[in-house]
């Protein structure tokens, strides 16, 4: 194919687009590392802290924070938060698609309306805390597992895809004599890992990010995931109950934030690229059409 | 279900189904057709009676919109008092500058987002490199994962007075420190800009994928009759993607009172709450901090019904136009 000078020219404006978005995403990630590692400010840096030498890093705050008992038990009420939460809710995602799966299910437009009506019509925040709070979850870790649980957008892309399975897989199974539950198990569970899994991350990604439902039902500080540690270090509320910043510290105030920061990001920053795909799977294979 | 024919096959369940429902069905054929169904029915339970509880008792609880709540009396039991939570929203001095942030940050976010998100899409599609697509794919999703609490400490990075690289570079220059989160001119660009920043990518991967759609041939005949690059994404790719667009759009203006709730709740101070207060965040100030349960739940209520009026219209214009639509 030849190339002629304007389509020369259209490709040159196309590539350093992509180059000017590439810097505009990396520069403010790169931002919040430099001052993560930058122990102290050097006023005569004509770059403003965005090109320290390696030979200069110091991750005083990176380990202040590892060792710091309100980061440790931070991060593993997160853990504790993903797991509970990603378990319960493939626990109730994966029957409740299946059932809606079942074409010639009797009621079947009815359970899907059923599911739909909440999806379209949201009453409120206050409505859903009087029954989080009525259920006597206030404190507990409960709280901020069960509102996310059944997402109903997750319910439906599972939904399409059991629909998509062949149906004589299911159909010999039973004419086996086998129960819906073995069928469920054994027939379609394993052939729709892609699917647990997309959506699995899905629920992860909830769950790890979430912050607002801390915030209304998880008052006891012990029982608070990392993405309020950070907001209250960000906030530079009550600082010194969390890190122990004095005249002795290693590391700047700045530093510190940063650090937490990544810290906090740190866990999708490392799976995220071997995780990608299936994310943008997930997102095309949407649609909640019954 | 397609086991029909072959005569004499055991009895199986959930094949009567397949047959067109005869209209003369009585009650009784109709529940014994539904056992059939136990065993699925069965694995619902759990799962429905979950989601009666956390996405439904929300909707009867909501009746306290329209009673004086009070915790003592519990939902039922508190005294119904008609639309005077409506009325005391309505009109209180809050109403309209909360509904007209909301509306704004809508917007802007709808207004610059799609095209940003479209040209995004187009670039990677047009690109030949396959090395920097990739790269710029891979960053360009990675915000739309991380929380508005990261989000936070990264536009701090940027912003703050302490240490917001912008603020470096003024000081150098000897203007002086700018509080850019807490000024209420610069305030409403940070949150249009950065929403942008976050999503941009994310929301590119369906136009990207309508283009991967476009059928090759029509850039093939292009070619032949000589038509620049140019000429081709004017007359073949952008025509090719526009019903997605229009989708895409409409499906936004479906979900025009969700600002950014969580958003702005991390971002916003008491500085900016001019511009920065939606009626989400009000609600929770309201209902939450200020335990006003009852005048909470009718913006909330009220702010859903819109919601709805709007999802429903905006669900059958996309049907209409494109054939086909959310739900």
């Amino acid at each position: 194919m030849r190339k002629s000078p304007g389509d020369a020219v259209f490709q040159f404006l196309v590539d350093n687009y992509l180059v000017v978005i590439l810097i505009l995403m990396v520069l403010p990630l790169w931002r919040v590392f430099m001052l993560s590692v930058t122990p102290q400010v050097d006023l005569s840096d004509r770059t403003f802290g965005m090109l320290v030498p390696p030979s200069r890093w110091s991750l005083a705050a990176y380990k202040q924070f590892l060792t710091h008992p309100s980061f440790l038990v931070a991060a593993g009420n997160s853990f504790l938060i993903l797991g509970m939460g990603v378990s319960l809710s493939l626990f109730l995602t994966v029957p409740l698609a299946y059932v809606l799966s079942v074409r010639n299910l009797p009621g079947r437009r009815f359970l899907h309306t059923l599911v739909m009506i909440p999806f379209l019509f949201n009453p409120g925040l206050i409505p859903s805390y009087l029954v989080v709070t009525g259920l006597g979850l206030y404190d507990r870790l409960l709280a901020v597992v069960v509102p996310g649980a059944i997402n109903v957008y997750n319910v439906f892309v599972m939904k399409n895809f059991f629909e998509g399975l062949p149906e004589e897989l299911k159909e010999a199974a039973r004419i086996d004599g086998a129960s819906e539950l073995y069928i469920l198990f054994k027939v379609v569970i394993p052939l729709s890992k892609p699917i647990l899994l997309t959506i699995g991350l899905f629920y992860g990604v909830h769950f790890w990010n979430d912050f607002f439902n801390a915030i209304l039902y998880l008052g006891d500080a012990r029982l608070q995931p990392l993405p309020i540690l950070l907001r209250n270090i960000l906030q530079a509320a009550n600082f010194n109950e969390y890190v122990d910043i004095d005249v002795f510290s290693e590391a700047r105030m700045e530093s510190l934030k940063a650090a937490s920061v990544f810290l906090t990001a740190l866990p999708m920053l490392l799976i995220y690229p071997w995780i990608q795909r299936y994310f943008t799977k997930g997102t095309l294979s949407g649609g909640l059409k019954g | 279900m397609l086991k029909k024919g072959g005569g004499g096959r055991v009895e199986v369940r959930g094949t009567k189904a397949d047959r067109p429902k005869i209209p003369g069905r009585t009650f009784p054929e109709t529940l014994s057709h539904a056992w059939k169904f136990r065993g699925i029915y069965a694995l619902g339970i759990l799962p429905l009676a979950f989601f009666l509880v956390i996405r439904y008792l929300p909707l009867w609880n909501a009746q306290i919109a329209f009673k004086e709540f009070s915790p003592l009396d519990g939902v039922w039991g508190s005294p119904w008092n008609g639309l005077a939570n409506f009325s005391a929203f309505f009109r209180s001095p809050y109403f309209w500058p909360l509904l007209r942030n909301t509306l704004m940050y809508s917007l802007a976010k709808l207004i610059l987002g799609i095209p940003a998100a479209v040209l995004l899409a187009l670039a990677l599609y047009e690109t030949g490199r396959r090395a920097l697509r990739k790269v710029v794919q891979t960053l360009a999703y990675l915000p739309h994962f991380l929380s508005w609490i990261i989000l936070h400490g990264i536009l701090l990075g940027l912003f703050s007075a302490s240490e917001g690289l912008f603020n470096e570079i003024n000081r150098a220059a000897g203007v002086g420190t700018v509080n850019y989160m807490g000024d209420p001119a610069v305030f409403p660009f940070i949150v249009v800009l950065s929403d942008l920043w976050k999503e941009m990518g994310w929301s590119a991967i369906i136009f990207l994928a309508a283009l991967m759609g476009i059928d090759p041939a029509l850039f093939e005949s292009a070619q032949v009759e000589g038509a620049s690059r140019l000429q081709q994404v004017r007359y073949i790719t952008l025509p090719g993607i526009l019903e997605v667009v229009v989708v895409v759009a409409l499906l936004r203006i479906g979900t025009i009172l969700d600002a950014g709730f969580h958003q702005l709740f991390v971002l916003y101070s008491v500085p900016v709450y001019d511009v920065g207060d939606i009626i989400d965040t009000w609600v929770y100030r309201q209902g939450i901090l200020n335990a006003d349960y009852s005048v909470a739940t009718a913006v909330g209520l009220f702010k859903g019904l819109i919601g709805l009026g709007f999802l429903v219209a905006a669900n059958r214009l996309a049907k209409r136009i494109a054939g086909s639509g959310l739900y």
